[in-house]
């Protein structure tokens, strides 16, 4: 094989498999310390280590909530955390068939020379921090590039570094144990029409496929996180079959047929737009050899965070949304969503222009 | 999108998704004239025009062969040549349901400073002449680029000039409506085991892939015409099921599903070796977007050409040696094949001639 076998590969094989399972997908709870902070002021939380410890805990002990996640990522801090009662939240993922997950980037820095384009840093020590995360009991781990489209972007500088960060990254992950996500993110922003987010998808994609075969990455072993293919912020929206059909085609023809599993990001969406375009996808009547499911940090959890508001005699209405989005996104990785769980809360839109996490 | 939408578009995946029809596959009839010429003197007979017609129509006419045949590529003489009564060989793969193909490539040439590594000819005026092609009636182009397995090849020299002309070559194509087959062969010379042939295969596609998003080219309009991966020629042979398990990740691991179909070349492997391989491909249970199917020439024409020698007399015999081949290998795509194909005289020889040249 051109990738790399190493002593964890069938271990790793056997992880992207299950966190593919149909009807389940991963909640992203790896908002750093700074961004969850944005998240706890938003609802008047103050951004101490108790009450972030105290919002992971209403998700993960959310009564049913778990079966529909196959896997959560988590921030450092979280991983060590531990519920009011003393027990390590890694415990309570894997006893309800949760893979701990680790997020492993550092952030991403301006690359010089050009229009705002970035690249993410986290390389230094990543092996042995990898290492480290493996014996805490996570077993993926993610690292976000980011891209953007302008006039001149995705720039192919901005494409080849990020696609050899990812690879590297990846491979890393590999050798230590860890399913890689590989999640190129081109950012929402802008007033370019879906044709030109299909076009930078594609091109985007076709060079981290290559990049993770320059670099012995075993895709078996992987799951690939990228944006859904839709019009720019500042652009009339388009129905939720166009978002599917033009998605679906700029995966088939970029992923391989050995990546098991493709875990979409939300970005600026709302919850409830991510999860009908996630079920038109699914409903799509053409062949797709990996499963499409979701990776949804905000589109999972706005709901539950204002309706929590910090407050606990709030805990268990908040873990019925939380629960009620889980459901509803697990119906929409088998086609089968119904619409309906959208609340005022679910139909608000989530894009902030420029986000910076 | 990435690619390129030409005006021929819908032609192009309506095309390329017909060539993959579960049970059928394609003839590589292509041999140039000094090719077909060794083929010819094989048995014995003169290498003039009236020859080479002769053998083409005794295989376009083999009762029943069409069935099982989805394309046909034609070297350009045989594009323009008719059957004795006088009708155009394309007319008749026409009413037969059959795609005419044309070899648009014009050989080998070396690249310098390499250890006999090469790329591949033919891309000035491609497009003037696949507009001629396409008005004679062609709807599909080969253009076989070659690669080899040493202590350092294929180099990264030899794989991006081989990746590249195969992009440009098919962005043209679709330009003028000819769904271009990618076909980067790698040579199976050599003492390498079969997990060395799975690895530059999977760099070789990857490459591939990459230059062909490159060059915009519509993957849903193409079709991939690779080499198996199987042990060196030198290196002990495997099981069939290990080479269908090894081929089909190296796809699984590189060619992406809008690719409608995958047809293999044979290489130098016998008939029956190719059929079984096949066969074992598409019993395989895993995962396979793109139908898996064959694009032969010696594989398919072996023991036919025997049977001829040449001879008016023996152009029956040679026609049911034919039709034993188009329909083993019409099964081998439905995974069906149960190896007992009435073997002509020679179905099971090794066609593997060192370093072969076309």
């Amino acid at each position: 094989m051109s990738a790399f076998v190493g002593k964890y590969a069938e271990e790793l094989i056997k992880n992207a498999k299950y966190i593919a399972t149909p009807g389940k997908g991963i909640l992203a709870a790896d908002e750093s310390t700074g961004t969850i902070g944005k998240r706890l002021s938003s609802i008047n939380v103050e951004n101490i280590e108790s009450n972030r410890q105290a919002l992971r805990e209403l998700l993960f002990t959310s009564p049913n909530a778990l079966s529909y996640l196959s896997g959560v990522i988590l921030f450092e801090e979280t991983l060590y955390q531990k519920t009011c009662d003393g027990k390590p939240f890694v415990e309570v993922l894997q006893e309800n068939n949760v893979i701990p997950g680790i997020k492993v980037d550092k952030g991403t820095v301006e690359i010089a020379g050009t229009n705002g384009e970035t690249t993410t840093q986290g390389f230094d020590s990543l092996g042995a921090r990898c290492a480290q995360y493996y014996k805490a009991g996570a077993r993926f781990a993610k690292w976000r590039s980011v891209l953007k489209i302008g006039p001149n972007e995705p720039s192919e500088l901005s494409i080849q570094q990020n696609a050899q960060g990812l690879a590297r990254y990846a491979i890393i992950c590999q050798e230590n144990g860890l399913v890689p996500i590989v999640e190129p993110e081109i950012l929402t922003d802008g007033p370019h029409d879906i044709q030109k987010c299909a076009a930078a998808t594609e091109t985007v994609l076709a060079a981290v496929y290559k990049a993770l075969n320059d670099h012995h990455v075993l895709l078996e072993g992987t799951l690939l996180k990228p944006n859904m293919v839709t019009p720019g912020s500042d652009s009339p929206k388009v129905a939720a079959e166009v978002i599917a059909e033009y998605t679906v085609t700029a995966l088939r023809r970029t992923v391989p047929p050995a990546v098991p599993g493709i875990v979409f990001l939300s970005g600026g969406q709302s919850e409830e737009e991510a999860t009908v375009n996630l079920d038109a996808m699914n409903k799509l009547d053409v062949l797709k050899p990996w499963t499409l499911s979701f990776s949804f940090g905000r589109a999972l959890q706005q709901s539950t965070l204002k309706t929590w508001a910090g407050k606990k005699e709030n805990v268990e209405k908040a873990q019925e949304a939380f629960l009620s989005r889980c459901k509803a996104n697990s119906d929409a990785t088998l086609g089968k969503y119904t619409g309906g769980t959208a609340g005022g809360l679910a139909s608000e839109s989530l894009f902030v222009k420029g986000y910076k996490y | 999108m990435s690619c390129f939408i030409s005006k021929y578009a819908d032609e192009l995946v309506k095309n390329a998704a017909y060539i993959g029809t579960p049970g059928k596959g394609i003839l590589a009839a292509d041999e140039s004239t000094g090719t077909i010429g060794k083929r010819l003197s094989s048995i014995n007979v003169e290498n003039v025009e009236e020859n080479r017609r002769a053998l083409r129509e005794l295989l376009f006419t083999t009762p029943g062969a069409f069935k099982c045949i989805s394309g046909v590529i034609l070297f350009e003489e045989t594009l323009y040549q008719k059957t004795a009564s006088g009708k155009p060989f394309v007319e008749l793969m026409k009413e037969s349901g059959v795609l005419p193909g044309i070899k648009v490539d014009k050989g080998t040439i070396e690249l310098n400073g390499t250890n006999g590594e090469t790329f591949t000819q033919g891309l000035d005026g491609l497009a003037q002449r696949c507009q001629k092609y396409y008005e004679a009636g062609a709807r599909f182009a080969k253009w076989r680029s070659v690669l080899k397995i040493g202590s350092i090849e294929p180099t990264e020299l030899a794989i991006q000039e081989n990746a590249n002309g195969l992009a440009m070559y098919a962005a043209i194509c679709q330009q003028c409506g000819l769904v271009p087959i990618v076909e980067p062969e790698i040579l199976v010379d050599g003492s390498h085991d079969i997990k060395k042939c799975a690895e530059v295969t999977e760099r070789v596609l990857a490459a591939c892939y990459k230059a062909l998003n490159d060059h915009h080219v519509m993957l849903e309009g193409t079709l991939l015409k690779p080499n198996m991966v199987t042990p060196g020629s030198d290196s002990p042979k495997v099981a069939p099921e290990v080479i269908a398990e090894y081929t089909v990740r190296a796809l699984q691991r590189t060619v992406p599903p809008a690719v409608p179909a995958v047809v293999f070349l044979s290489g130098g492997q016998s008939e029956e070796e190719a059929t079984v391989n096949l066969n074992a491909m598409n019993k395989l249970q895993t995962k396979k977007p793109w139908a898996l199917s064959f694009s032969f020439g010696r594989a398919l024409q072996q023991s036919t050409l025997k049977a001829w020698g040449g001879k008016a007399e023996n152009v029956k015999k040679a026609q049911e040696a034919f039709l034993v081949r188009c329909k083993a290998n019409s099964e081998a795509t439905l995974g069906t094949y149960k190896g007992d194909a009435k073997l002509g005289e020679g179905a099971a020889e090794s066609l593997h001639v060192k370093d072969y040249k076309y």
